[in-house]
């Protein structure tokens, strides 16, 4: 599909001299390019497009024949899996913990970049590099003590506890990104909003937050994916508490070998990667200059 | 490292790029100010309040982890005796964490040395894949495909494998449909998954189909801050498009592929999503299982706290000896050097 387009408009070339003339090796290297591409697009969409028309049909459909229409739309795969399988109540935990983790970390770890970044003193380089030494570690190897920890605290199976987890981890993370933008920020700003009267609350909530807003929505958008894609620290430290999205998805597909309801599982995938690949056809420039700002430093 | 950057950064956006705001001194520095309660209590909440719940959640956790690896620890019980090293020397004598752990090395080797090498591919040909008159541009409708590349990682990582798990379904699966449909009859009902010499491979091309897209957008950028020049002068020095790909966007990227290195590796050590909604088992004779899988069995099902400690121990050397690696062999192939911009 995308060959031809292609091909028309590079014979159009010709007829415009302005624009150079593609040359035959041209046309070949673009036309392997394409091919290439676009089996590669098949690849990723393929799978998507079958768990979405699998999740309209019924299991022995889904067995009779992988490629053949539903012989009836099957919505009720979706009421099944949103209310039996429980896949609604786990979606709005999800929204909840991961909309509050989010709020909260990019507050705490927008001030603490901006500490870190704007603020000489003693400490702070170790802080620092105790952040970093948070990246460097395997999140497992804190998996077991932070078990205990949450026991402890009386925080294990809830909510708030998978919160405040979520919090920390991606802490360090969202300290990094942002130290760097709120060090290139001018220093003539701050100076002039003291000036006039500002104390250091106001000069950031006023001033540097919102001069910092491009690095806050690139690191809000990595943080929702990175937290909305948790996996392991739910089942870790919530294993007896209210489910969220990703563990009551594996725990569905656990049961599956006892119930077989293939219909409803692939609705229930498809409840779950729908709406995250909405928010990213909407912020697609967002998050693709996010990745390239976020990593390439 | 930053050196190359900011001076790619010079010499391709001309001036309007450079703008450097703590050129001037700021001369106010040294002056002290009297503590007023507007700075103590700024402090306290912006700097004491994220601190206080990552070393409380993070830090604290992660020194916990090397104290318990030393005891004999099975969690709920109250008796907890030091015994040294015997939990590593446990693990490493244990044939299936032996057998985890190669395989986990056998995910640090391969998965990012497939996934950087296809999405740099990917990446070249959607930047400098145009014509090779005029100026050096990408493949028309180029965006359509970095759109639909980066599709896999948005995705969770537990609805990739579970998605993956019925593709590679024996009976029902579209990869045996679309294989018997070309006429390949031995497809009918092959176990993917559930065969020793293919578990690990069809896994490995699960985590790779999630994560080419997102290196490919990575090396994308990278690629653009390269400037137009370079790649316009190597064309006229007559150097063909495979040769421009390896002489000049392959060493102009290298801090970018070092990153990519890191990540996909520090991934391959852990892969605990991926395995587990692929092969929760350790598939076939243990060929899929890996030490995070190993880690959570012996904690969580097994009570051993001690015992997975160690293992979270064993885990985080081999990431810490993973990085240290991949920095030493970019050193010493030269990766230091200033790239002659």
């Amino acid at each position: 599909m995308t060959t031809k387009t292609a091909s028309q408009e590079m014979t159009s070339l010709h007829f415009n001299p302005r624009k150079p003339v593609a040359t035959t090796g041209d046309k070949v290297v673009g036309a392997v390019s394409h091919t290439a591409l676009s089996i590669w697009s098949l690849i990723v969409i393929l799978p998507l497009l079958w768990t979405f028309m699998s999740s309209f049909k019924t299991s022995s459909e889904i067995f009779a024949s992988p490629f053949a229409l539903p012989s009836q739309w099957r919505f009720d795969n979706y009421a099944r899996a949103w209310t039996e399988a429980g896949i609604g109540s786990y979606f709005l935990n999800s929204v909840i913990v991961v909309g509050s983790a989010l709020v909260i970390v990019m507050v705490l770890g927008s001030m603490c970049a901006y500490v870190l970044a704007r603020y000489v003193f003693f400490g702070s380089k170790a802080i620092y590099y105790l952040m970093l030494a948070g990246l460097t570690f395997p999140i497992f190897l804190a998996m077991v003590p932070l078990f205990f920890v949450m026991r402890n605290l009386g925080l294990l199976n809830t909510l708030p506890g998978l919160i405040l987890v979520y919090v920390g981890f991606a802490l360090p993370f969202t300290v990094f990104f942002l130290f760097s933008f709120f060090k290139s920020l001018s220093h003539e700003i701050t100076e002039a909003a003291s000036l006039d009267g500002a104390g250091e609350w106001r000069t950031f909530f006023q001033i540097m937050l919102p001069m910092a807003k491009p690095g806050l929505a690139s690191v809000a958008i990595f943080n929702f994916l990175g937290l909305w894609n948790q996996f392991l620290i739910p089942v870790a430290i919530n294993a007896a508490g209210p489910r969220v999205l990703s563990q009551g998805l594996a725990a569905f597909a656990g049961q599956m070998g006892y119930a077989v309801d293939f219909g409803a599982l692939f609705a229930a995938v498809t409840v779950t990667v729908v709406p995250v690949l909405i928010v990213y056809i909407i912020f697609q420039r967002q998050l693709q200059g996010s990745v390239s700002q976020g990593t390439s430093k | 490292m930053t050196s190359v950057k900011t001076k790619t950064l010079q010499v391709g956006d001309g001036a309007s790029a450079v703008v450097v705001p703590d050129a001037t001194p700021p001369v106010y520095k040294r002056r002290r100010k009297p503590l007023t309660f507007d700075k103590v209590s700024f402090f306290v909440v912006f700097l004491g309040l994220p601190l206080a719940i990552y070393l409380l959640f993070v830090i604290w956790p992660f020194i916990q982890a090397f104290g318990y690896s030393l005891t004999d620890w099975s969690g709920f019980s109250p008796k907890q005796n030091f015994i040294g090293l015997e939990n590593y020397q446990k693990l490493f004598t244990d044939d299936i964490f032996m057998k985890a752990m190669g395989n986990n090395i056998l995910l640090v080797i391969f998965l990012p040395i497939i996934t950087i090498i296809l999405s740099l591919v990917l990446a070249t040909l959607v930047t400098v894949g145009g014509g090779s008159r005029g100026q050096i541009k990408g493949l028309r409708n180029s965006s359509f495909y970095r759109v639909v590349s980066f599709f896999p990682y948005t995705i969770p990582a537990i609805a990739i494998g579970i998605m993956w798990g019925q593709i590679y379904d024996p009976s029902g699966g579209l990869l045996n449909g679309i294989l018997t449909s070309l006429g390949l009859e031995q497809f009918k009902a092959f176990a993917w998954l559930g065969d020793k010499s293919t578990a690990m491979i069809a896994t490995m091309f699960v985590i790779v189909w999630g994560f080419i897209g997102f290196y490919m957008v990575l090396f994308v950028a990278g690629i653009k801050g390269i400037p137009a020049e370079l790649f316009e002068a190597a064309r006229i020095d007559g150097a063909g498009r495979f040769r421009t790909a390896v002489s000049i966007t392959i060493p102009l990227i290298r801090d970018n592929i070092q990153t990519a290195y890191i990540y996909m590796g520090i991934l391959a050590l852990d892969a605990f999503v991926y395995m587990a909604a692929l092969n929760s088992g350790g598939g076939p004779d243990n060929s899929t299982l890996v030490m995070s899988q190993q880690l959570f069995f012996t904690a969580f099902t097994k009570g051993q706290f001690g015992l997975a400690s160690a293992m979270g121990v064993v885990l985080a050397v081999a990431t810490l000896i993973f990085s240290g690696l991949v920095f030493l062999v970019n050193r010493l192939t030269g990766g230091d050097k200033d790239v002659s911009l």
